[in-house]
């Protein structure tokens, strides 16, 4: 289908596209750094270790650190569920999982400040026990687990639908039990997906705004994030500040987008060795 | 489980991942939704029709509507564009191009609102040369377009790609030795088949333009009634307390985009079945 470009008009529409991403995308990107570096190294520097930068790389990392493996978890078991069993509301369960998706991320955390605030059943029970869970680590936690929890079963689910499960059978049939069967059998055709999926996660994580921007009550030095920092500080004037935040953002945006363009290769390479060595098993 | 299965598989666990699958749904996505709609059905109709109603929340949806509409066709077209550049010719740096479509969705929206209204502000990179021919971009509507646009630029582009693939070039070859110019042979040939996809992308781009926020707010200046988003006015109403507006005004965001995401993947289901020839 690739073909090299011959008339005037094709070699007009690649011009095009180029200068589409140039405007849209690379001239954003080289703005976020030129403006973190306007001041100089230093003041790089010394934005990088103002104690509110470092709290706020803290709190991301904490909320990123609960939340991708617990969307690991559930979207390797929502992904089984779906593709290894027929059941009734099957289809339903893989629609549910996709409404994080398409919900705006306010909507999401008003949501969670309607059940789990502290003028709610829940949220007043966790309160007489001494935990607040809106405005504090535990509601970021939470609202950010929404967010992302969809990301590794899309990735997987298609691609466990397409390998199919009659490994996973003789696996079984052969006396191995079922955790055997999943972690010598299904683990390794999935683990390129899971890691792609995991990167994914670990994006959305890292950069969430709307949701947490709700429920995390925007307190300084304690409860802001790294994009809430950005926005604190852009607000105070500190531009500099404000770039130097997004520049880190921007930094693991770009090592997500590589990972990303990586994982989907190797991905396709394993699945199409994977089709070879079963046409090669079906012609004697 | 015996009931819930329609056919039986050799493979165990169906119960612990089912059980913890739907255990897990219910707590963090219909415990929440649920709750939303619990606290919006308390109000009464009256005032929930008062809260919708009212001018301020009308000029918000008209601005959220247009600069999201706005936003779903500058991506129709960029995107249809890149897509085709993309999956048609093999020049240097497509590879690049490729990755870098994705940089919307791994970017943080508020990188992305951040960078676009120092790039677009009156003496921006970009924005002086809108200025110069007497168009603001930052703090207006436009602005708001512009934001949109960029955070969901990829859908477009990922749901045309696959299926630009897979046309396969007989048919318009078979256009071309029948007479068709051109022209004719891309919108009556290529775009008919493309539609569909075309289609579905333009509409995953206009849910999530509906309900972004983080890039938004950056740009927009947020002027009540002139470029206040939806999103924004709900976090208004919540930072005056006023849980019972913010609800239902959320509830307007919150059924448009399950309508728009339902009715997207019905339509999807029955164009592949209608493919599969069933």
């Amino acid at each position: 289908m690739h073909e090299r470009p011959r008339h005037w008009h094709q070699w007009f529409l690649i011009m095009a596209a180029f200068a589409a991403i140039a405007i849209l995308l690379v001239m954003p990107l080289a703005l976020i750094f030129t403006e973190a570096f306007s001041q100089g190294w230093a003041m790089v520097q010394q934005n990088l270790t103002n104690p509110d930068m470092l709290g706020a790389i803290k709190l991301t990392l904490i909320v990123t650190l609960i939340t991708v493996p617990v969307n690991l978890l559930f979207g390797i078991l929502l992904a089984w569920c779906v593709t290894r069993y027929e059941f009734r509301g099957r289809k339903l369960l893989s629609t549910l999982i996709d409404i994080p998706f398409a919900m705006s991320p306010v909507v999401a955390g008003l949501c969670y400040l309607v059940v789990y605030g502290a003028q709610s059943v829940v949220g007043n029970w966790f309160s007489g026990m001494g935990v607040q869970l809106m405005f504090a680590l535990p509601g970021m936690v939470m609202v950010t687990v929404f967010v992302t929890c969809p990301y590794v079963a899309r990735v997987l689910i298609p691609l466990m639908e397409s390998q199919g499960q009659h490994e996973e059978e003789a696996a079984i049939i052969l006396g191995a039990s079922g955790w055997q069967a999943f972690l010598y059998v299904t683990l390794p055709k999935i683990r390129w997906a899971l890691l792609y999926g995991v990167v994914l996660t670990n994006a959305r994580a890292v950069g969430e705004f709307g949701a947490v921007s709700v429920v995390s009550g925007l307190i300084r030095g304690q409860t802001l994030t790294l994009p809430l920092l950005v926005q604190m500080w852009n607000q105070d004037y500190n531009t500099v500040g404000a770039f130097t935040a997004a520049g880190l953002l921007a930094a693991m945006a770009l090592v997500t987008l590589l990972l990303k363009t990586v994982l989907e290769w190797a991905t396709q390479h394993s699945s199409d060795n994977a089709t070879e060595q079963k046409t090669e098993q079906d012609t004697p | 489980m015996p009931l819930l299965r329609t056919q039986h598989s050799v493979l165990p666990g169906f119960t612990l991942s089912f059980a913890l699958s739907v255990l897990f749904i219910c707590l963090v996505i219909l415990v929440p939704l649920s709750g939303l709609a619990i606290h919006v059905s308390q109000m009464s109709w009256a005032q929930y029709w008062g809260v919708i109603t009212d001018p301020r929340s009308l000029a918000s949806f008209r601005v959220t509507l247009l600069a999201a509409a706005g936003a779903s066709g500058i991506n129709a077209v960029v995107g249809l564009l890149l897509a085709w550049v993309i999956t048609r010719y093999r020049f240097p740096g497509r590879r690049l191009m490729d990755a870098l479509v994705d940089l919307p969705f791994a970017l943080p929206t508020a990188v992305a609102g951040l960078t676009l209204s120092a790039l677009f502000a009156a003496n921006g990179w970009l924005g002086q040369w809108f200025e110069a021919v007497g168009i603001s971009v930052a703090y207006t509507p436009l602005g708001i377009m512009i934001a949109m646009s960029f955070t969901s630029l990829p859908f477009v582009v990922r749901a045309v790609q696959p299926v630009l693939e897979d046309l396969t070039p007989d048919v318009e070859e078979a256009a071309a030795t029948l007479g068709a110019t051109p022209m004719a042979t891309f919108t009556r040939v290529i775009l008919a088949q493309l539609m569909p996809a075309l289609l579905t992308g333009t509409a995953l781009a206009f849910t999530r333009s509906l309900g972004e926020y983080g890039a938004v707010i950056f740009i927009a200046g947020n002027m009540p009634f002139e470029t206040e988003i939806l999103s924004l006015l709900v976090n208004i109403r919540l930072d005056e307390f006023d849980y019972a507006a913010a609800s239902a005004l959320a509830s307007v965001i919150l059924i448009a985009s399950l309508v728009l995401l339902f009715g997207i993947q019905l339509v999807q289901s029955r164009l592949t079945r209608r493919w599969k020839g069933h």
